[in-house]
């Protein structure tokens, strides 16, 4: 029976599919009968609950985790103690323990269920019975996913908590049932930390421990909480020093701040994985189906109080790098033979030690100098490079910028132009420049074009600029060479005074229609013609339609959604834009594109070069120049201080074993090893997947060496090497265990991402749902304990994972749906292509941090809520972050002197939602709130602009698909919903 | 009755015309047997201070085929206010303006001292005239530096109100929007393309506001061409501008490496030259000025590529077929003269390197619009600055001696026709009843069209008589031919100008000696040199100094008055004496007879042969060659001068005997259009290879008999002297062979 959902569910057969689910759900609720989990009492929360009040400190510490294969028994055993208490007297409170006989409830209430199982005492776990009798949340601990109950059944739409990974489940009927389930989390002995989610409905042997009415709704709190998740590292974590000194060691969350010391392994900063344990065999890889990836960040800003990379200089012979296999030295080298030969750690070539570099070994085998080399100790440093890592073996150019700005008539009537080129005079005093030089070494030039493209001469020597129009944009070029480039302190005059008379020269323009492809060309060939990397800052508005290369028609066509053909929406409309792309990386052209759009403009398309050049995508819909200037110049001004490498290839070397087999991410690959980025910035990551070629030795550990050649900001040619030891294991659980969910998340949805470009989304999505199944229901078969397969065990480091994945499914990209502009789908799209963890997770996940009850007297951001419309309320206020959006969620009775304090307004019906950012006012709760907003923004790769929305009013239903837990208004399933759907794969998969 | 001489100076300077034969035979068959055709050198602009134009219309022949204009040699009936034509002998009535015409009311057109006459006409709007410097900035920074200072001191010398247009190019094609206040603007093209007019007005953008015009009143909108266009302004509103503008010209700043030429697109630049006017200005006077220094290096019209290991195509590669890209450069250029000239504008080359300058492909561009051609050393010397600013000369009357648009009619009477023209000309290709199926040059026409033109302006115009031999013409028979040119003078009028000529028939077997006495045997030499080179257009070098020699032979054998071989008994007469002589020098350079003056102390400054014996140490020679002037110190002249006697008080004559040869070139260089090359050198200079290779090879290493001190200077030639070509001429002359 359980196999009938393996139906697919086209929406034609929905009514079909909808008596199917009825009958499950019904089966659920009698296995949920059936089963009560009594062992639900011997939970241990350790991994995922905050260690319980009374604890000394983190259940363990951070330093002995991974050290060990295995927490601390002890702890485990206390909390399980406390928590399984706690449980106990829940269930006991809401259930009782004659659940099994009672029967289910009709349709539209939820069958309220029963508690854990017991389970062997090795094996702790949380059994969540499906269906939606769910116990009533007695014992409401904050985050403590330990809670066995859930299904939905009782929401006021009345749609039940069906595992459909299916979006538009708000059409099902509401009498149906959902399924409940419970979340349950255990620690399986020693080898083992996870938490489980089971059923035990199919576990008759279990003694039903739960009765009692069925309930009207599940309580979420029952299931694992990225929130509680998130916290719980915070608190253990938190404020901590990490140090890398540990082959494999898990690092702490995105989320968690940390000073982190770099003892030989690169920053979780710059490498962050899948799982730090690597299964031995290819076997064991396909049988956990668990991606082996890592989210490469090579030039993230590090804060302040942590150490910048050392640049290490091996002289004119270049750095020393291995015979055989060319990774550079790295504290992976074994010294051999007294000092005078090193085996590579990757491919155990043995290798001279150039004379210059020999040094001798210490008592232990280690070289003296050991300390004193940034390349012996450290998992992250840089190279200076030599001619031969240089185009045409000369010495780089410093980078120029070029800045391109569309005078088509809407932008020269929004204001835009002149706004930009007011921006410039100012933003071209900061231009990036190496720490120890006075001024900038970038060159930058200016292009403003319509149809036709219009150059400028900025000599300093000239007494006022010179526009050179070039028309031909059929074969476009660059008109001049000498001037156009120059160095902004000596042209500030003729620049500045250009920049003056840019927007009144076309003040009069009525040109509507734009070029596009030969902007990025032009741009191009001038940095080609100039001998030197860079950045091209695109300001464009409309679809290109004029007669020109890479000219572009509105093929935005609402009928291609859900077909075979959706695919295309994501493809560039014209070939042009991938050779442009290639011509572009091969000059070390980077194109950042800012675009003001008023309808589609084909961003697929638009957003190509953009992609592959490793720049970055802006966009401000409907641009105002009073609502919308400041989100833009404060990108603008990020973008254009950033810290950023050109020219940029990058190499991922790993020991034998395995080997990168796939990359995504803001770049362009010409062959399968070399990843070319135009330039790569602090934000860009890129995301590496590896694959078995052989069996991974368990004691040297699979070892990864990213290599990134570039052109630094002032023309120096460097190599930036990062360094990350994984462990390996013949042990799957070894793997579960240090599996990172932010890092999983991120590689699916860039995978995802890229699929969709070949695939049908909904196979996309499909194989997302049940990669998600194989990879719990594998855990479920080979690390935890028996158990009823009707049990959903989650492991410890994927307790979020279904949350996530349900997010991912629910994102933009993946819902075809008529009412998200294809724009918005292939913006976000290209944006997550080149995220970092954090930058996903905060996508994917929003924040959504209530405001009305701060503490005024602490400096702490308030701890944030789940994405979730249960957890505002009318007395509320809420900021909710995405990353890229920023909402100011304000409940009907928000305080009076909230909305004073903020707005300086009497009342909620005073507050325009007009502002897109709050007044400055001299109180603390604006000042408060202020720096809270200033702080969720900080380090983010877009601004945010703030949009304030009323509760109940129009604007709230944009604000609401936030609320990434709940049902969206697109179709995306609940959290609940996804969860049950999650566990029918792996119910049927472990049949 | 006056000298021949006197007769064809007369007609020259009244109607700008000079016949080959000023008698002409009276039958087709002795025609051809003259050998020299029977031709005229046509002046259509000729200087007549002395000419007031009349402010009216022509009036015409009614004979729509005809439409001859009303001039002298017309019948006239006054009482019935009737003239015939004297072409078509149509009788037509006097316009009503006329009635009150008589005898001794004449209008001018009627009076025999206005065989030539103009009108002024108004027809259309007045355009100003139009000048668009095209300037390579592929030059040394002198070079450029001198030209810039040329372009803006002939701003002043342009008419107030013209429009004045500025191209630069060198590895790019910069279009200058002038009149542009903060900021200079230019529209750039790569100089590897080639563009299309229409493709050069959308990237200039100026074909949009045309659109509207033309729909709304298709019929007056060439009437109201647009004034002025972004590109081309009055220079009087944007002189201060385009001084400016050209002051702040820089070298064309693309890097050129070590071993290669600049990249230099001449062949686009005039393309887009062209274009321009032509989508902006079709059909008014304009002026397209080329100022370059080098050859074009790259893109459509390139003459040589950029790498220097490559020569420039010499006189070899071109006779053997083996310049790589003269034939497809030579055929641009020609669509761009030939586009330019069916706008009537016309190109002027200004082409000012010590190496060439591939003036060869391009020649077209000038030759067929009419436009000038100056080739120098350098922007900087006097030659070009000087020859740059008499393009702007005025003429007496204060006009600028230049003119547009020229449309030469021919009109004959029947018993001849039109064979074809050679000149700065093109075909406009009508044909009609008095056009010759035997084309002499651009035949097949009775009308060309000259887009430039100046007062020196000279058009040779071959005609075929067609008078059978059976049907004689009446004693005193007169032959007519009736030039109309109608053009845009400089104060941009437009205006008619009609020449009407006619001559006498004479029968060539009775009547050879009047004929004979009647050759201008100038006239003839220049129209057989241009038959000439025009043959040498299309067929090899030899072939032409063949049939040169044959046509030369033939004539001697006709005119000359010999014993059946006997070289000696060789006589020709007076009106032919100087011709083979002419051709002995045609022969030998590209250019006709130069003339030389030999300055000493043995009397005051007389011609002498150009001959080698004329070199002697103790003589000054001044040669004047046309486009050089050469100043020769004998060489006792020369050690003298080093000696500086002419610094002694004493040895005051020999100062003035040096002075005295450049007074006399001064005046030369001031007057003549192009300012010549002036070559100051002394025996033994390497500069005398100037007079060395024009003089006849009288001696040479050859003829070491010769070989003296007193004889004048041997020439190291293997030519042969005009002694030796005259005496193979008589040989071959009286040949009974031949």
């Amino acid at each position: 029976m359980l196999q009938l959902l393996h139906i697919p569910n086209p929406s034609q057969e929905w009514e079909a599919f909808l008596q199917v689910l009825d009958h499950l759900i019904l089966h659920f609720i009698m296995g949920i009968m059936e089963t009560l989990t009594p062992h639900m009492q011997h939970l241990s929360l350790v991994f995922q609950s905050p260690p319980p009040p009374n604890n000394t400190g983190p259940s363990y510490p951070p330093s002995s985790l991974h050290s060990q294969p295995a927490s601390p028994h002890t702890a485990s055993t206390s909390c399980t103690t406390q928590l399984a208490n706690q449980l106990n007297s829940m269930q006991i409170n809401s259930y009782g323990p004659s659940a099994i006989q009672s029967s289910h409830t009709s349709s539209g209430h939820p069958a309220s269920f029963q508690g854990p199982q017991p389970l062997p005492l090795t094996q702790h776990q949380m059994a969540l019975p499906p269906g939606p009798q769910i116990p009533p949340p007695a014992n409401n601990f904050s985050g403590l996913c330990a809670q066995s109950s859930l299904p939905n059944m009782a929401r006021q739409d009345g749609i039940p908590g069906s595992g459909l990974p299916n979006p538009n489940l708000q059409q099902l009927p509401g009498q149906t049932p959902g399924p409940g389930y419970h979340p349950q989390q255990g620690n399986y002995g020693p080898q083992m930390a996870g938490s489980q989610l089971s059923y035990p409905g199919a576990f008759p042997g279990g003694p039903a421990q739960l009765s009692g009415p069925p309930q009207k709704r599940l309580d979420p709190d029952s299931i694992p909480s990225p929130i509680q998740v998130i916290e719980n590292d915070k608190s253990s974590r938190g404020g901590q020093i990490y140090a890398t000194n540990t082959r494999g060691q898990v690092p702490p969350l995105v989320t968690t701040d940390c000073l982190i010391q770099d003892q030989g392994h690169a920053s979780p900063r710059y490498i962050r994985c899948t799982t730090y344990c690597f299964p031995s065999t290819s076997d064991m890889a396909k049988q956990a189906r668990i991606p082996l990836a890592a989210v490469i960040q090579p030039f993230a800003t590090v804060p302040q109080n942590e150490t910048p990379l050392y640049v290490v200089n091996h002289g004119e012979a270049g750095p020393i790098r291995c015979n055989r296999c060319k990774a550079y030295m790295c504290p992976f080298m074994q010294f051999i033979e007294g000092g005078r030969r090193y085996q590579c750690g990757f491919c155990n070539c043995i290798n001279d030690v150039p004379p210059f570099f020999f040094q001798h070994l210490d008592h232990i085998g280690r070289r003296v100098d050991h300390y004193e080399r940034p390349e012996l100790s450290l998992g992250s440093y840089e190279y200076v490079a030599t001619l031969d890592y240089c185009r045409n073996n000369k010495p780089p150019n410093p980078p120029a910028y070029i800045f391109m700005i569309d005078v088509s008539y809407r932008n020269i009537n929004s204001g835009l132009v002149k706004l930009i080129c007011d921006e410039l005079k100012t933003l071209l005093d900061k231009l990036p420049r190496e720490e120890q030089e006075e001024s900038s070494a970038i060159r930058v030039g200016f292009v403003t074009y319509n149809k036709v493209l219009h150059f400028f001469n900025v000599k300093s020597n000239l007494a006022q600029p010179q526009m050179m129009v070039v028309s031909d944009v059929g074969e476009v070029f660059v008109p001049l060479l000498d001037g156009f480039l120059v160095n902004f302190q000596e042209s500030r005059s003729v620049v500045n005074n250009l920049l003056d008379q840019i927007p009144e020269m076309f003040a009069d323009t009525n040109e509507s229609e734009t070029i596009f492809a030969p902007v990025i060309q032009a741009g191009m060939e001038a940095l080609k013609a100039a001998e030197c990397a860079g950045k091209l800052f695109i300001f464009h508005s409309s679809l290109p339609t004029a007669e020109a290369p890479g000219k572009l028609r509105n093929r935005d066509d609402k009928k291609l959604l859900n077909t075979d053909k959706e695919k295309t929406l994501f493809q560039p409309q014209v070939n042009s834009y991938e050779s442009l792309a290639r011509d572009c990386v091969a000059n070390g052209c980077c194109v950042n594109l800012f675009l003001f759009p008023n309808q589609y403009v084909d961003i697929a398309s638009l957003g190509l070069v953009t992609m592959h050049t490793g720049g970055t995508l802006y966009k401000y819909n409907n641009f105002q120049l009073n609502s919308d200037s400041p989100q833009f110049l404060t990108d603008l001004r990020r973008d254009i201080e950033k810290k950023t490498g050109f020219d940029a290839i990058m190499r991922v070397r790993t020991s034998t074993g395995f080997r990168a087999t796939d990359f995504f991410g803001a770049i362009y690959m010409n062959n399968t090893t070399d990843v070319e980025m135009a330039a790569v910035d602090c934000d860009k990551a890129v995301t590496v997947e590896f694959k078995h070629d052989d069996k991974l030795n368990e004691d040297s550990g699979a070892l990864i060496q990213c290599a990134v050649l570039y052109t630094s900001i002032s023309g120096q040619r460097r190599l930036r090497i990062h360094n990350i030891g994984l462990n390996c294991s013949t042990q799957l659980a070894d793997v579960y265990k240090t599996c990172e969910t932010d890092a999983l998340i991120n590689f699916f949805a860039k995978s995802a991402f890229k699929a969709i470009l070949s695939q049908p989304l909904k196979a996309v999505r499909e194989i997302l749902v049940s990669q998600t199944a194989h990879m719990l229901a594998c855990y479920r078969k080979n690390c935890a304990s028996p158990s009823a397969v009707s049990q959903l065990i989650l492991p410890d480091a994927m307790k979020v994972l279904p949350v996530y994945v349900n997010c991912l499914l629910k994102s933009s990209v993946l819902t075809g749906r008529p009412e998200i502009p294809t724009d918005e789908r292939a913006y976000h799209r290209q944006l997550v292509m080149s995220m970092g963890v954090a930058d996903t997770q905060l996508f994917f996940y929003p924040q959504l941090l209530p405001i009305h009850n701060l503490d005024l007297k602490s400096d702490a951001v308030p701890a944030a809520v789940r994405c979730s419309e249960e957890r505002l309320s009318e007395g509320g206020a809420f900021i909710l972050a995405n990353g890229l959006s920023m909402f100011l969620w304000l409940g009907v009775s928000t305080p009076p002197e909230l909305i004073q304090g903020l707005f300086n307004v009497p009342s909620f019906a005073h507050i325009s939602t007009e502002a897109t950012l709050l007044p400055d006012l001299a109180n603390t709760y604006s000042k408060k709130i202020k720096s809270i907003v200033e702080h969720i923004q900080n380090q983010k790769p877009y601004t945010m602009k703030l949009m304030i929305v009323k509760q109940r009013e129009q604007p709230e239903m944009l604000f609401r698909q936030f609320l990434v837990e709940d049902k969206s208004i697109h179709g995306g399933a609940s959290y609940v919903d996804f969860l049950c759907c999650v566990h029918k794969e792996i119910c049927q998969l472990l049949n | 009755m006056a000298t021949y001489l006197e007769f064809i100076q007369q007609n020259e300077e009244r109607d700008g015309v000079r016949f080959s034969w000023n008698v002409w035979p009276s039958s087709r068959l002795e025609a051809t047997r003259m050998v020299v055709p029977l031709a005229c050198l046509l002046t259509p602009l000729r200087e007549r201070p002395d000419l007031p134009p009349v402010q009216y219309e022509p009036v015409l022949c009614s004979r729509p085929t005809c439409k001859a204009v009303l001039n002298p040699l017309c019948q006239v009936d006054y009482r019935a206010k009737l003239w015939a034509c004297n072409f078509c002998f149509q009788r037509n009535q006097f316009p009503p303006a006329y009635a009150g015409i008589s005898e001794v009311n004449q209008p001018a057109e009627l009076m025999p001292q206005f065989s030539t006459i103009e009108y002024i006409v108004q027809r259309g709007p007045q355009t100003p005239l139009i000048f668009l410097y095209v300037v390579d900035t592929c030059l040394e920074e002198e070079d450029l530096q001198a030209l810039k200072e040329s372009l803006q001191m002939s701003l002043s010398l342009l008419p107030a109100d013209a429009l004045v247009g500025l191209i630069t190019f060198g590895r790019m094609i910069q279009v200058h929007e002038l009149s542009c206040e903060g900021i200079s603007k230019s529209y750039v093209f790569r100089g590897t393309k080639d563009l299309t007019a229409k493709q050069i007005q959308d990237m200039l953008g100026l074909s949009r506001p045309a659109v509207p015009i033309q729909q709304g009143r298709p019929l007056q909108a060439p009437e109201q061409p647009v004034i002025s266009s972004r590109f081309l302004q009055p220079v009087h509103k944007i002189d201060m501008n385009l001084t400016d503008l050209l002051g702040e010209l820089q070298r064309d700043p693309w890097p050129v490496t070590q071993g290669k030429r600049p990249l230099r697109s001449t062949g686009v630049a005039l393309s887009i030259a062209v274009g321009l006017l032509e989508g902006t200005f079709p059909n008014t006077g304009a002026r397209i000025m080329l100022f370059t220094g080098g050859p074009p290096t790259q893109g459509p019209g390139m003459v040589v590529g950029d790498e220097l290991k490559t020569p420039i195509r010499s006189w070899h590669d071109i006779e053997k077929d083996n310049a790589r890209f003269m034939k497809k450069a030579t055929k641009h250029y020609e669509t761009l003269a030939n586009r330019t000239a069916t706008n009537g504008h016309c190109i002027d080359i200004y082409a000012c390197a010590l190496d060439q300058t591939g003036l060869l492909e391009m020649k077209c561009c000038a030759n067929l619009t009419g436009g000038h051609m100056v080739m120098g050393d350098s922007f900087n010397t006097s030659l070009f600055k000087q020859t740059f600013q008499r393009v702007f000369n005025k003429g007496l009357n204060g006009e600028f001696r230049m003119a547009f648009g020229a449309n030469l009619e021919v009109k004959t009477s029947r018993e001849l026709k039109i064979a074809g023209a050679i000149g700065p000309c093109v075909s406009l290709n009508v044909k009609g009843p008095c056009v010759s199926e035997n084309e002499l040059g651009i035949g097949g026409t009775s009308q060309w069209k000259i887009c430039g033109l100046d007062p020196c302006t000279t058009l040779a115009i071959y005609f075929e008589v067609v008078n059978q031999h059976n049907a004689p013409i009446p004693q005193g028979g007169r032959g007519a031919v009736q030039f109309v040119t109608q053009y845009q003078h400089s104060s941009t009028q437009k205006r008619i100008r009609v020449t009407t000529i006619a001559r006498n028939w004479a029968d060539a077997q009775s009547q050879l000696q009047h004929i004979e006495a009647a050759f201008d045997q100038e006239a003839a030499a220049v129209l057989m040199a241009r038959l000439g080179v025009y043959r040498a257009e299309s067929e090899e070098g030899p072939d032409v100094l063949r049939w040169l020699d044959r046509q030369l032979i033939r004539l001697c054998q006709k005119f000359g008055q010999y014993n059946k071989d006997d070289p000696n008994s060789f006589r020709l007469s007076e009106s032919f004496s100087l011709y083979p002589q002419f051709m002995f020098h045609l022969r030998r350079s590209p250019f006709l007879q130069p003339i030389l003056y030999a300055y000493s102390f043995h009397g005051p400054p007389e011609p002498v042969l150009l001959d080698s014996s004329s070199i002697l140490p103790d003589r000054i020679l001044l040669m004047d060659t046309f486009f050089q002037i050469v100043i020769y110190l004998g060489e006792t002249i020369a050690q003298w001068q080093k000696a500086g006697y002419q610094d002694m008080p004493e040895y005051e004559n020999f100062k003035h005997l040096l002075q005295a040869p450049l007074d006399d070139a001064q005046e030369i260089l001031q007057t003549r259009f192009p300012m010549p090359r002036y070559v100051h050198t002394e025996h033994g200079g390497s500069q005398a290879r100037f007079l060395l290779s024009k003089v006849n090879p009288s001696q040479t290493h050859n003829n070491l008999y010769a070989w003296g001190q007193e004889s004048g200077a041997p020439i190291l030639t293997d030519d042969v002297s005009l002694q030796v070509f005259m005496d193979h001429l008589k040989k071959l002359a009286v040949s009974s062979a031949a």
